[in-house]
């Protein structure tokens, strides 16, 4: 560590302002306060500055996507096995090597092509390099469906990064949740690559040996079943059959978005983000209640076997505990205050569960409504400030 | 009396050149947005349209500066609103004429002509001010500065949209994944608000080669 320390104070000169290396300024400032919290210190008034830097912070968050990463590679081997009916025959190591492969050149893509346009608009600004892609590069690929080709990946990278957050002014300054606007872009640019049943598994849109009676559908895709003409004639229990078990769609054994599927994985995330502090407790809460809340709503209400479902089986399909843990919480795009967070939060998991179970064109709600209520958060902040604004001025007034 | 001034006068030749550069409608005037999203997914609706609009901004301006004198000031916009309808209603019968299939897929985008801004905006701003040849030139070089703008977001919306240029095959049919290639069209490009983007993206670069259009 001090030989490496010393290393950056020899070479330091080089890259400041006049320097041989000067115009690689915010690129050498970006290497050193990744591996050493900066010793910047504040000169004028009094403030606290805490340890925890923004790169501190989103290294906790990456830490915190490890579980869903990890075994989002091993389901990836296990559904692919499951496909060609092989489950039995492969050891535990041959089906994580199998997703490892699968899912290690999406992360490498994601991180090369997003990283990439960082630093070449920080050096192009003469700013320096913000570390807000770090958490970004890792939810891309853990948002993808495992078998989408590279190139589409790094042209929704690029898209998320450049129109998504350096138009704005870069980190901080984004309307919206880049991640989710690169699996948006996706959605809407290529729906064959990320809709229908076959995407979900490698190889299975090659047609690659599938045993008969497996069709990979997610479990939200076989609940939607649940609508319209061939849900009329249908009871929730038979609805309920076709579904995986309730303890497969916890602990993740069902197809769908890379780190999506286990619950479990993805609640020990949020025990890392919740006890670190960094992810809102509130937004969580919120959101689930508001999912939980919608969901008891329309099995009062239930018209088809969809609405009938268990209130609880909105948050074990499909993203919703990845939205709720990981993509709501995002300190930018999120609401600010207090108040706004519960209603941010409650509001997403209402849309979350309307827009799954009333649009049969979009069969997972979670990445709409997420980009929806980003879009809102700014409003519910300003009145809520607003409101406390003249809370505060009536109590003056009583005074007076 | 002052001189007569030559037809095409370095003045005059600025006021056509003008909108091409710091005074485009469309990037730096922000006018006539909506017909620039609903026409632009080919190439070819785009093109018409543009010189569509052309000739309505150029001959508009020009009979509006024939009348300028006469016209009363507190009915001016009515009798504004006469002149382009009509010559709206000349260009929507002439491509329905001679060119049906494009005029069925602009649909009511020719009406709409009526209510694009920039029409107004250079009758209001220039034609009712100055004299008819001058006006002309106006109107003809502000209408072809939409056009251009209209054809630039069109060819990057068709080309990666469909792969296409005017109905051509561009992007080669081996290619895509259907044939056993990578490629396949970008379906977001066909959608309007690839069309504000791409918009978007043509304000940012001409912006920063031109510097004395970026607001303090």
């Amino acid at each position: 560590m001090k030989a490496l320390r010393r290393y950056l104070d020899k070479i330091k000169p080089t890259f400041s302002k006049g320097g041989k290396l000067g115009m690689f300024h915010s690129t050498f400032d970006a290497f050193e306060s990744f591996m050493f919290v900066p010793n910047t210190v504040t000169h004028k008034g009094s403030h606290i500055r805490d340890g925890i830097d923004l790169k501190r912070t989103m290294s906790v968050v990456v830490l915190a996507l490890m579980p869903a990463l990890l075994f989002g590679m091993w389901n990836t081997g296990y559904q692919h096995f499951m496909s060609m009916g092989l489950t039995e025959q492969v050891s535990f190591w041959q089906t994580f090597w199998f997703g490892f492969w699968k899912v290690l050149p999406i992360v490498i893509v994601s991180y090369v092509v997003g990283l990439g346009i960082e630093f070449a608009f920080a050096q192009s600004r003469g700013h320096e390099v913000n570390e807000g892609f770090l958490v970004t590069g890792m939810l891309i690929p853990l948002i993808m469906p495992v078998d989408v080709p590279l190139w589409i990946v790094a042209l929704a990278t690029a898209f998320a990064v450049i129109i998504g957050k350096e138009v704005f002014g870069g980190t901080g300054m984004n309307v919206w949740n880049p991640a989710l606007l690169a699996r948006a872009f996706v959605f809407f640019a290529y729906p064959s690559h990320i809709s229908g049943d076959k995407v979900w598994i490698a190889s299975m849109i090659k047609g690659e040996g599938i045993i008969d009676g497996f069709s990979g559908a997610t479990p939200l895709a076989i609940a939607a079943n649940g609508t319209g003409e061939t849900g009329a004639n249908m009871t929730v229990e038979a609805l309920q059959q076709q579904m995986p078990s309730v303890y497969d769609m916890f602990m993740g054994f069902i197809p769908g978005s890379i780190g999506e599927t286990s619950k479990l994985a993805i609640l020990l995330g949020a025990a890392i983000l919740l006890i670190t502090g960094i992810g809102s407790w509130r937004i969580m809460l919120a959101t689930v209640v508001g999912g939980l809340g919608m969901g008891y709503l329309c099995n009062f209400l239930a018209v088809n076997p969809y609405m009938e479902l268990p209130a609880y089986y909105h948050l074990l399909m499909g993203g919703f505990a990845f939205g709720a843990v990981f993509m709501a919480t995002d300190p930018v795009s999120a609401s600010q205050t207090n108040t706004g967070k519960w209603i941010y939060g409650l509001l997403l998991g209402i849309m979350i569960v309307i827009i799954r179970i009333f649009n049969p064109a979009y069969p997972e709600g979670v990445m709409l409504a997420i980009l929806l209520m980003n879009t809102f958060a700014p409003l519910i902040d300003y009145y809520v400030v607003g409101a406390n604004i003249n809370r505060r001025l009536k109590r003056t007034k009583v005074q007076a | 009396m002052s001189q007569k001034e030559p037809l095409f006068s370095a003045k005059n030749l600025k006021l056509f050149t003008e909108p091409f550069n710091n005074g485009n409608p469309v990037t730096v005037l922000v006018l006539g947005i909506c017909s620039a999203l609903a026409v632009t997914v080919k190439l070819q609706p785009a093109i018409v349209m543009g010189l569509s609009v052309t000739i309505v901004t150029g001959f508009s301006s020009f009979i509006i500066s024939l009348m300028r004198n006469t016209i009363p000031n507190r009915i001016r916009i009515i009798v504004q609103l006469v002149v382009v309808a009509a010559l709206v209603i000349l260009v929507d019968q002439v491509l329905k004429a001679y060119a049906y299939e494009v005029s069925k897929q602009l649909s009511v985008f020719v009406g709409l002509i009526i209510t694009n801004c920039i029409i107004m905006g250079r009758i209001e701003a220039f034609a009712l001010g100055n004299k008819p040849f001058p006006s002309l030139v106006d109107g003809l070089g502000n209408g072809a500065a939409y056009g251009m703008i209209l054809v630039i977001v069109a060819f990057f919306r068709e080309l990666l949209g469909s792969g296409t240029l005017l109905g051509f095959q561009i992007i080669p049919e081996s290619w895509y994944i259907k044939n056993g290639g990578f490629y396949e069209n970008n379906g977001l490009m066909i959608l309007p608000p690839m069309a504000l983007i791409v918009l978007g993206i043509i304000i940012w670069v001409q912006r920063s080669f031109n510097k004395s259009l970026v607001e303090k």
